[in-house]
Formats: structure tokens, C-alpha cells, sequence
């Protein structure tokens, strides 16, 4: 592998473009407010005070740092790579989400918004979002797909009892597309007043970075616990890929080190059949939605098409603009897992090690169940487990028809 | 010349401001949408917008949003609109802008679109999402294929910002009078006069005030600061409750006649060159 630096202060470039990908492809009512986001955004990381604030709600709130975890028996059960799972499930509200909105909230309130909205496909960045909103007192709306709202019902309970207020969006396939168009609605009407909290590395600049930024510290913890616990950098990194924003906090701290393979795993959904999964790097091409350029699913007039997954945070028609960067760098591997992979890894990982992750960690967890046998005993994989389960107990039950004892 | 800059000049000459009225191609379907237009024309709309329908418009309110599904539904494409212009060209020289969203130019490739538009009539490109910091090739291509590239102001834009704009537009430069996606309102935002008149600070441009008017009395009082005014969602409104009716082209046409008259009596912003 070439020694190539990939995280560098130039990536993105002063527009947000990360190569051809990214940049800010917005109605003219956001440019002006997304540049104010954004000098705040460069101010706040630069001064010690706000990062000073941030960690310590990260460590005292939010649960930082967490644990990288060896999982023996799944590692003995696949017979091949030493396995080891950085546990953002154990993250107060359940996934990594809250450290971006914990982190958003905080530029929030230095800008003066008095008002959060935010977008969410499984309802884990929807939480997040109203627990920093309920934290500091401010007003918070949530949009989530209709069909979501249903399969992922628990959240919804959450974020009602937090105090947002969550609006069921019912245009289009009433998921997660859905939900950004209609928070971007209510950003482009209150924008004044308004913070957007995206969930994810996507959207128009400086979302992309400065998610990523407040998700680095999966990678960076990451980094030091594998150097303390085996003395030596990782092989593979996998991390499941919606937009994006788990893969690259854990895969950021580790660009540079070219011995480190990464491999995101998107939603393979019933496979690769058009408006069959969400896997974007397969079956999608370049194209620009909700404010940034990157690979989506398309069809050939440009109409972005129907998506599908198990997993409501997988189920997603593009990508975040620095993974198709990444891809295109063949720096990083991408492939997928199907609904029925990411079920069965669901189930193992309970199983062997009593972890229940979020269906949408499961397709990571699917990923190291491909990779893991094919390499040697000494090899060794981090894979993100980036949220709880718990969501998805009842949707998983029906799926693989589990009953309630007579 | 330009039929949109051809249009501004002989309405500065006339002494009279301008009616630009949006509606989604292909809503009900495209035979409605050259129906609608030539009549248009005849009933005093000075610009027609036309909406090519995107499966995730998110600057649009939900009056324009059900009309892109309407639109898309009744299987309205890119091309297929292109091709209703030249059926409308057959018929009217009235000047025609397409609203679009620049997913739709991106996938076929801007280059060619943007030359398959002006090949089939179209006067000029308002594309949504495409501010001009990422429009450098873009504005080239129109240009050397002679289509006005339309850009929007908004309330939330500085003077500095202004300044960097207004100069690239052609044609005329829409000035959004709220905050908010497309969409009726019930009254007329107080932002307009002042940012019209900061926006002749730094372009000789016309200007078109949108957003939000839904009614005569609204129509004349944003047509005091600008050279032309934009409506769309009260009209797309009656095309979805008439869309299916053998009346729909007169009803519509009726309401966008009295817009025409309500703003016909009001003199020129612009001194007559």
C-alpha cells in the first residue's frame, strides 16, 4: 500500500470538497448561514475552552472512553483473526451518535439557537439529538420517515419522553431521504433561530468534517487501547456505512498508517437488484443530493430511487462525501452485507458473547464474520459495534419468528 | 437576443412590470403543460417557469412537492419536457425558465443538458441547489449556449455576498422575499424593499420577487419593488383542483389574467434607457 497521506488539514479543501466529492449544493437561504456554521464550527475547535466543555460531558454525561473489547468466542468460533469490538454501544442513549450531538449542541448554544432540529433514520441520532436538546433546555423537532417511526418504535417512545416533539414524514418511501428533505424544510424556514443537527457525514459543508471531527475519538481511543493491549496497530478496521459517520470516526485516526486495512460494510438488503438495498458503492453512481456530491442510487434520469434494508440507519440512498473519496483512493475497501448476513450476525453476537448490537452494527459484525476466517490467528480486527440493539429486539423477533413462551 | 432579456426590455419600454408564473411540467401531464402555457402566454404572463419534476425537492413547500409527484407519476422526464417545449415553440415565443434541481442536469451531464435545452427553446436554468461558488463550469456552458443563468437572493444573503452574485446573473435575479421553502402566505414580507434596493447597488439586472404571493392585492404591492413578480404555489394549487377538469386551462388562466391585470397599471422601477 502506498504512503499516501489521506487525513491532512487540505482534506477537505476550504469548499468542503474531498476531491471530487463533497463541496455545498444548497438553496441560496443556507449558504450564508452554513458559512457562519462553519467559522464557528473552525473557532470552537480552536479554542481550548470549548474542548475543555465537550470532554467533559463526553466523559462525564456521555461515558467516553469506551472499552475495546476482545470477543473471545466469536474470535474462536470463526478459528482466524483476533476480534476485537470498540463498544460505542455502551454510550449513554445507546450508539456513537451522541458524540457529534453532544458536540453539535454545544456550537449550538455558542451561536445563540435557542432551537434543535435534527433527522433520524433509526432513531439512535433522533435520541441523541433530544437528550442534548433536553440537557441544556432548548426546543427540539424531529424528523423521521413514517415506515421507520414504525419499525423502530421504541425510539420514537424516547425522544417523546426527552421532550422533542417527532414529526412522522410521510412523502416518498417515508424513511431517512425523507426525513433530511423535510429537516432542510424546517432549517430553510427558521434558519435564523434554528440549529440543524445532521447525524451524520453527510449534507452540504461543514457537516461532512466536522461530523467526522466529532467522531474521530471512536478512532483515536481505538488507536491507543489496541497499541496498549497487543503493542501493535490493527489489520482491518470494519465499521457499517449508512452516510457514513461511525466508519470514519474509527477509520480517520488510522488514514495515515498504510499497514491498516479498512473495509464499510453497506446494507446489501435482499442483494443487488435495483431499489432492492442500499449499497451505494454497488449499485450507484455520481450525483448530488441534500446539499453535497457523492455516489448515490440513481436511476438514469437523475430521480434518486428506492432503497432498501432491514437496518432503518443503513437504509439510505447516498453516501458520505469523504467515503466516496476514500473508495475512489482505494483507500478503503467497501462491500456489503445482505439482510439475511446481518440478521445472523445479530444473532451470533448475542449468542457468543452476549452483546446485542443494533441491526445496523450487525452488518459490520457480518463483515469480520466473512473476513475473519480467511486470516491467520495473529491477525487483528477492530470492528465499530456502534449501537445497542435494543431498538430492534421486537423487529428481529418477527423476522426470525421468535415467540413469547405459552 | 435572449427571448427573457428581449422580454425585460420591451417591458421597461412599455413601462410596465413583469408576471413570471411557475408551474410543475407534466402536472397533470405534459399535454396540460403546453396547453397551460400557450395560454399563458395569451393571458399576459410575461416568463414561464416550469418545474421539471425531481423525486426530493427540498426547497419546495407541499403545494410543489405533490405537484413533482403528480408531475412524476404521469411519468414527466427530462427529455420528455424538452421535447413539450418544442411542441410549445410551435406556438408561442414566450420566454421559459426551468426550475430544476441539479441532480437532473448532473446525471446526463451539464454540458450536454444545458445544450439540449437550448436546442428545444429554453431561455434560461434556475437551478435550485447550484449557488455559484459551485457553478464555474456551469456558467460558462450557458453562456457560450446563450441561456440566462438565474440566480436567487435571499433574505439571509450579506451585501458582500450580494455583490458576488448579482453580477453573474442573467436575465433577471430572483429575489426570495422569505425565509422558507415555495409556498402561499398570507401576507408580504417587510424585507423586500430593502434588500431590492441593496441588490440595485450592484447590478442593472431586473429583478423578480417571489415566494409566497398568492393573491392580487399581494401581486401589486411586491410589483412596487421590482421589475417583475413570481407566483407558483397559488397557481399550482388550482392545478391540482382542476387538474382533471375539462375547464382546468381557462380556470387557471382566468386567475393568471388578473394577476397579468393587477400589476399591468403599475409603472416601471426602471427609468426607460
Amino acid at each position: 500500500m502506498s504512503s499516501t497521506q489521506y487525513a491532512t488539514p487540505s482534506m477537505p479543501d476550504a469548499q468542503g470538497h474531498f476531491g471530487p466529492f463533497g463541496g455545498r449544493y444548497v438553496p441560496e437561504t443556507l449558504v450564508h448561514p452554513l458559512q457562519q456554521l462553519e467559522d464557528e464550527y473552525w473557532r470552537a475547535q480552536q479554542d481550548p475552552d470549548f474542548q475543555q466543555e465537550l470532554d467533559y460531558y463526553l466523559r462525564e454525561f456521555v461515558g467516553r472512553p469506551t472499552p475495546l473489547y476482545y470477543a473471545e468466542r466469536l474470535t474462536r468460533e470463526l478459528g482466524g483473526a483476533k476480534i476485537y469490538l470498540k463498544r460505542e454501544d455502551l454510550l449513554h442513549t445507546g450508539a456513537h451518535k451522541i458524540n457529534n450531538a453532544m458536540g453539535q449542541v454545544l456550537l449550538a448554544r455558542r451561536m445563540g439557537k435557542t432551537r434543535i432540529i435534527g433527522e433520524t433514520g433509526a432513531g439512535q441520532h433522533g435520541v441523541a439529538t433530544a437528550t442534548v436538546a433536553a440537557m441544556f433546555g432548548m426546543q427540539c423537532v424531529i424528523y423521521m420517515g413514517a415506515v421507520d417511526c414504525k419499525r423502530q418504535e421504541l425510539n420514537v417512545y424516547r425522544m417523546k419522553m426527552l421532550g422533542a416533539e417527532v414529526v412522522a414524514v410521510k412523502a416518498g418511501q417515508q424513511t431517512l431521504k425523507e426525513a433530511v428533505n423535510e429537516a432542510m424544510r424546517d432549517w430553510v424556514t427558521h434558519v435564523r433561530s434554528t440549529h440543524y443537527i445532521l447525524g451524520t457525514a453527510y449534507g452540504a459543508h461543514p457537516y461532512p468534517v466536522m461530523v467526522r471531527n466529532f467522531h474521530r475519538i471512536i478512532g483515536d481511543e481505538a488507536r491507543r487501547q489496541i497499541l496498549e493491549q497487543e503493542k501493535r496497530l490493527p489489520d482491518i478496521l470494519i465499521a457499517c456505512v449508512g452516510g457514513g459517520s461511525n466508519a470514519i470516526g474509527l477509520f480517520y485516526p488510522f488514514l495515515n498508517d498504510p499497514s491498516v486495512r479498512m473495509l464499510g460494510i453497506e446494507a446489501g438488503g435482499e442483494g443487488i437488484l435495483p431499489e432492492r438495498h442500499a449499497a451505494r458503492f454497488q449499485g450507484g453512481s455520481l450525483g448530488v443530493l441534500q446539499g453535497t456530491r457523492s455516489y448515490i442510487l440513481q436511476d438514469a434520469f437523475g430521480q434518486i430511487q428506492l432503497t432498501h434494508s432491514v437496518s432503518a440507519g443503513l437504509d439510505y440512498a447516498a453516501v458520505g462525501p469523504e467515503h466516496a473519496w476514500l473508495r475512489d483512493e482505494k483507500r478503503v475497501d467497501y462491500d456489503y452485507a445482505t439482510d439475511t448476513e446481518a440478521l445472523d450476525a445479530f444473532m451470533r453476537l448475542a449468542r457468543l458473547e452476549g452483546i446485542i448490537p443494533a441491526l445496523e452494527s450487525a452488518h459490520a459484525v457480518a463483515g469480520a464474520i466473512k473476513v475473519a476466517p480467511n486470516l491467520s490467528k495473529d491477525a487483528l480486527i477492530i470492528v465499530n459495534l456502534s449501537g445497542r440493539g435494543d431498538k430492534d429486539v421486537m423487529h428481529a423477533a418477527q423476522q426470525i419468528g421468535l415467540k413469547l413462551p405459552d | 437576443m435572449n427571448r427573457i432579456e428581449q422580454r425585460f426590455l420591451d417591458l421597461r419600454a412599455a413601462g410596465r412590470k413583469g408576471l413570471v408564473v411557475y408551474i410543475g411540467a407534466g402536472d397533470p401531464n405534459l399535454s396540460a403543460t403546453e396547453a397551460l402555457a400557450t395560454a399563458f402566454d395569451q393571458a399576459g404572463v410575461d416568463i414561464l417557469e416550469l418545474g421539471v419534476p425531481f423525486s426530493d425537492p427540498l426547497a419546495d413547500g407541499i403545494v410543489n412537492q405533490l405537484a413533482a409527484q403528480r408531475g412524476l407519476e404521469s411519468g414527466t422526464t427530462p427529455p420528455k419536457v424538452l421535447q413539450s417545449i418544442q411542441r410549445i415553440r410551435t406556438q408561442s415565443e414566450i420566454p421559459i425558465v426551468l426550475y430544476i434541481y441539479f441532480n437532473l442536469l448532473h446525471r446526463v451531464g451539464v454540458d450536454r443538458f444545458i445544450r439540449e435545452a437550448a436546442a428545444a427553446g429554453v431561455d434560461g436554468l434556475l437551478v435550485l441547489d447550484l449557488p455559484p461558488e459551485e457553478s464555474v463550469d456551469y456558467e460558462a456552458l450557458m453562456v457560450t449556449a446563450g441561456l440566462c443563468p438565474i440566480y436567487l437572493i435571499a433574505p439571509t444573503t450579506p451585501e458582500a455576498r450580494i455583490a458576488f452574485i448579482a453580477p453573474r446573473a442573467k436575465g433577471f435575479i430572483y429575489y426570495i422575499s422569505r425565509e422558507g421553502v415555495t409556498g402561499m402566505q398570507s401576507k408580504v414580507s417587510s424585507t423586500i424593499a430593502e434588500m431590492t434596493r441593496l441588490i440595485r447597488a450592484h447590478s442593472q439586472t431586473p429583478i423578480a420577487v417571489g415566494f409566497g404571493i398568492s393573491n392580487a392585492d399581494q401581486a401589486r404591492e411586491v410589483a412596487a419593488h421590482a421589475e417583475a413578480i413570481v407566483v407558483g404555489s397559488a397557481i399550482v394549487s388550482r392545478i391540482a383542483e382542476h387538474g382533471h377538469s375539462p375547464d382546468l386551462v381557462p380556470r387557471v388562466a382566468s386567475f393568471v389574467a388578473e394577476l397579468s391585470q393587477a400589476i399591468r397599471s403599475l409603472p416601471s422601477s426602471l427609468p426607460p434607457s
